[in-house]
């Protein structure tokens, strides 16, 4: 069963990348990029199958580029929610253009291709896109342990870090420009919508469970291997439950768990104070 | 054109969702909530999916998952308030988490691939005489709740402090307003898709309010962009093969990058 190890083989990178990525975007408060970047994802993908070029390459160069200018536009590197609402709505109306230029132009192409984009398809990746999967996400997994100390430091505060030195906004830039590249690659095995799951749930577990931002980086990222791994293993005991719902499923109700533990600790916490 | 009764409905559909995304969106921009309701819309997916898998109306679905949602994201952060991270995180894995049951329900439901485009980016085709008044219905509701609570809602919006202090029950009326945020959503979702709901919701109202800060201005402004736009973008897609998510999207868009430029003009 090769297909099963190249989902966990091309799984693991991006769930590592996704784990570290999503804990510094929670941590910023920029959840809300993620989810634009993930729709950038989609109209990439689509552009490159109407436009008949290599599907990441178009993954890449829309996630990256629109990252970027996210970064780059907005005041410190933090745009407007707003500003960025508007312009991935936009977007998301341009994908539905492409996905029509697609279906209708290459009638021989296949109906599924935007499903696929959409929600993935991660056991069917060949052995090639797998190891490249890998590949890249150990590269941004790494990248993210280099800048992540003075990412750190300007995140939690941004005044300080500024005073010290610490090039802030270059860090925010070069930060939305590896998070572009997780979506971009993620969105090849959950699928451009479903990638919020990997980013924001394991992540934001993670806050629940820690303070202490080491140890939070840790935990994201290895809850978000694990949850990916324990989503394949339930799909292929389930044929019925498509993987992607499947890791997506078990990312929330790890995440749930963690809400409930949490208020349970509060309150009892609580009641031995008293 | 209007010698066909679905593009009439659809014109008369296609006013009342613009009408009320121009007025809750208005507020959503007001309020930062664009992540809350971009969250929302894309709830519609799995309820339509839903429901199409159990053979009830798509209706029941739309609304029973956004009002559904709208009342898990205010109870959730309840109490949390200035905690952005964690509530960033929680609409974000409540936002997967809808569209993987979405894709559950498609792909138990065999044989409904062509429907998940329609279901994602809309369709103006088929809309019943039945159909418009449930959505003029709705809005209707909707916009009565929003009349009536608008000024606090704007009070507590602008300064949440002191509409506490002044004795405005701050927390409920962020409760109402999400609630009717999902309905809003539902309804707009059946006509754009639950891709595009968003776009009607955020670009008129964040063009609005690039143009004039005055509220009742900016507010009727809103909805007459919105209208246009959705009409501008029905008529587009009739006479073309294209479908009209992108022509509702980028008229929009384009209207916002010209209040842009004109605020650079005219400063």
């Amino acid at each position: 069963m090769t297909f099963m190890q190249h989902a966990f083989l091309a799984g693991t990178g991006i769930a590592a990348a996704c784990g570290i990525v999503g804990y510094f975007l929670v941590l910023r408060a920029q959840v809300f990029t993620g989810d634009a970047l993930s729709h950038v994802a989609f109209t990439g993908a689509l552009a490159a199958l109407a436009f008949g070029f290599g599907l990441r390459a178009g993954l890449f160069a829309a996630t990256i580029a629109v990252a970027l200018g996210i970064g780059l536009l907005g005041r410190r590197g933090r745009p407007d929610d707003v500003v960025i609402g508007t312009v991935f709505a936009w977007t998301l109306g341009l994908g539905a253009f492409f996905l029509t230029l697609y279906t209708t132009s290459r009638s021989a192409g296949n109906g599924t291709a935007s499903i696929s984009v959409l929600f993935g398809s991660i056991f069917g990746l060949s052995t090639e896109q797998a190891t490249t999967a890998a590949w890249l996400g150990a590269g941004i997994v790494a990248a993210m342990l280099l800048i992540a100390r003075p990412l750190l430091f300007a995140t939690l505060d941004e005044a300080v870090a500024a005073a010290r030195g610490v090039p802030v906004r270059l860090l925010g830039v070069v930060f939305l420009g590896l998070a572009g590249a997780t979506a971009a690659e993620a969105a090849q095995a959950v699928g451009s919508l479903l990638l919020l799951g990997l980013i924001a749930a394991p992540a934001g577990t993670a806050l629940l469970l820690t303070d202490r931002p080491y140890r939070g980086l840790a935990i994201s990222t290895g809850l978000a291997v694990a949850e990916l791994w324990a989503g394949l293993l339930l799909s292929d005991a389930a044929p019925s439950v498509p993987p992607s719902f499947a890791i997506v499923a078990i990312a929330t109700a790890g995440y749930l768990l963690a809400v409930v533990m949490s208020r349970v600790h509060r309150r009892w916490s609580l009641s031995v104070v008293k | 054109m209007w010698d066909y009764p679905f593009m009439v409905n659809a014109f008369r559909a296609g006013a009342i969702v613009a009408v009320l995304a121009g007025v809750t969106g208005w507020f959503m921009v007001l309020r930062r909530q664009t992540f809350a309701g971009h969250s929302l819309s894309i709830v519609a997916f799995p309820g339509a999916a839903g429901a199409t898998l159990i053979g009830v109306g798509a209706a029941y679905g739309y609304f029973g998952f956004c009002v559904g949602a709208a009342v898990v994201l205010a109870l959730a952060t309840r109490g949390r308030a200035g905690h952005r991270a964690q509530e960033s995180a929680l609409t974000g894995t409540v936002q997967a988490f809808a569209l993987a049951c979405g894709l559950l329900f498609v792909s138990l439901y065999k044989g409904f691939l062509d429907g998940t485009t329609a279901l994602l980016f809309g369709t103006f085709l088929g809309i019943t005489e039945g159909q418009v008044m449930v959505l003029g219905a709705v809005a209707l509701t909707v916009l009565a709740t929003l009349a009536v609570i608008g000024r606090p809602l704007l009070f507590a919006t602008i300064d949440p402090d002191v509409a506490t202090a002044r004795g405005v029950p701050v927390r409920a009326l962020s409760v109402v307003f999400l609630v009717l945020l999902g309905a809003a959503v539902a309804e707009a979702a059946q006509i754009t898709g639950a891709l595009l709901v968003f776009a009607l919701l955020v670009v008129p109202a964040a063009t609005a309010q690039r143009l004039t800060a005055r509220p009742v201005p900016s507010l009727l402004l809103s909805v007459l962009i919105g209208w246009v736009v959705t009409w501008a973008g029905l008529a587009a897609a009739y006479y073309s093969s294209y479908p009209i998510g992108f022509y509702v999207t980028s008229f929009a868009f384009a209207g916002y990058l010209l209040a842009h430029l004109v605020r650079w003009v005219r400063p």
